[in-house]
């Protein structure tokens, strides 16, 4: 009599899954949940903080130089992320030229310009328009910007000679001097 | 009048050829729409989940230029998107390319889906169960109360004889 009555309950407390189905089940959720979480730090981390190294690249020109790490030792280098139809990015492009000019000579300091979303025509009209001369290239596939995890444009990263990050600006430089303040201490020996 | 016949032929065939040269030459501009179908597969980077083709950024109309200037250059819808791939990654793209992490885009829907559709069916069928026990349950439980009671009365008989 009990034999009979206990086999419909033993049948509603059996898993719908196989042990083995569970296990695989449960893998794949936690997996799946351990790709969302590091997405999301990645979005939340912001870009790269003062002090870091930031990633390597290596830049191809709009006249087709390429500049990677080795053009970039043991120099301070200004990395400015742009774009032609950025509006505050010519703000600061007369600045950023001049500063340029000023530093060119000493040998020890290179900027770099990298063109964010742009379209090459509008690009080097950009350019030309602002007599830019510093070199100049496209963020191909944006590898660059997602590297640097930058927010938008413009955005300007200081590496000093040790290869670290010394100084950020997450808007557009508003004269010649503040360029200048960010750079020179970096050049002292 | 064959020889007539050949030289209008001929005369014909120079014309139509020249014609035909002069069209493909031309290369007419696209129309909005001829870029709007491309351009409604692309993301610009800069405004997020709104496709190309009704983005009003100044981004925007410089992408939808750039597909006008490369249809007029002759190229294919692929290689346009090819080369917007190359240019600002794979990220531009509405459906992105099915390799690496973007598999789980594909992947993942579908198996939650079904993995659901599972779920709700065997909840179906433990919520169906418990009422045919139910049902079943009375007819048992009077089976075994009967029995039990041809026992008793067995044992009473058994009892009565005795005394």
């Amino acid at each position: 009599m009990n034999e009979t009555s206990a086999k419909p309950n033993e049948k509603i407390s059996k898993p719908a899954l196989p042990r083995w189905g569970r296990i695989v089940a449960w893998v794949g959720l936690f997996a799946l949940l351990v790709v969302v979480a590091m997405v999301l730090l990645r979005k939340q981390q912001g870009p790269v903080a003062i002090g870091q190294v930031p990633p390597a690249f290596t830049l191809t020109t709009f006249d087709g130089q390429q500049i990677g790490a080795a053009n970039m030792a043991g120099k301070v280098v200004l990395v400015n992320f742009w774009a032609s139809w950025c509006k505050p990015c010519e703000q600061e492009a007369a600045d950023l030229e001049a500063a340029w000019r000023y530093y060119q000579p000493r040998g020890d300091v290179l900027f770099l310009g990298i063109a964010w979303t742009d379209t090459e025509t509008a690009s080097l009209a950009y350019i030309d328009k602002f007599n830019i001369t510093y070199p100049n290239g496209p963020d191909l596939g944006t590898t660059i910007s997602q590297a640097y995890r930058t927010t938008g444009v413009p955005e300007t990263y200081i590496i000093d000679k040790n290869g670290r990050l010394a100084a950020l600006k997450l808007s557009p430089y508003t004269s010649l001097s503040e360029i200048q303040s960010a750079i020179d201490p970096l050049l002292t020996p | 009048m064959l020889k007539k016949n050949l030289l209008a032929v001929f005369l014909a065939l120079f014309f139509g050829l020249l014609f035909t040269g002069v069209v493909i030459a031309q290369q007419p501009t696209p129309s909005d729409d001829e870029v709007n179908a491309i351009a409604k597969q692309l993301y610009c980077p800069v405004c997020e989940n709104i496709p190309l083709d009704v983005c009003p950024t100044t981004a925007c109309a410089q992408w939808r230029e750039l597909i006008r200037q490369k249809l007029a250059d002759g190229w294919s819808e692929q290689t346009i998107k090819d080369y917007f791939v190359q240019q600002y990654g794979a990220r531009v793209l509405g459906s992105p390319p099915a390799k690496g992490l973007n598999w789980l885009i594909y992947l993942v829907p579908p198996i939650a889906i079904l993995a659901g559709v599972y779920v709700l069916y065997h909840a179906y069928r433990s919520w169906k169960r418990p009422s045919r026990a139910e049902e079943s349950a009375p007819s048992n439980s009077l089976s075994d109360r009967d029995a039990n009671q041809d026992e008793y009365i067995k044992r009473l008989e058994n009892e009565v004889r005795k005394r």
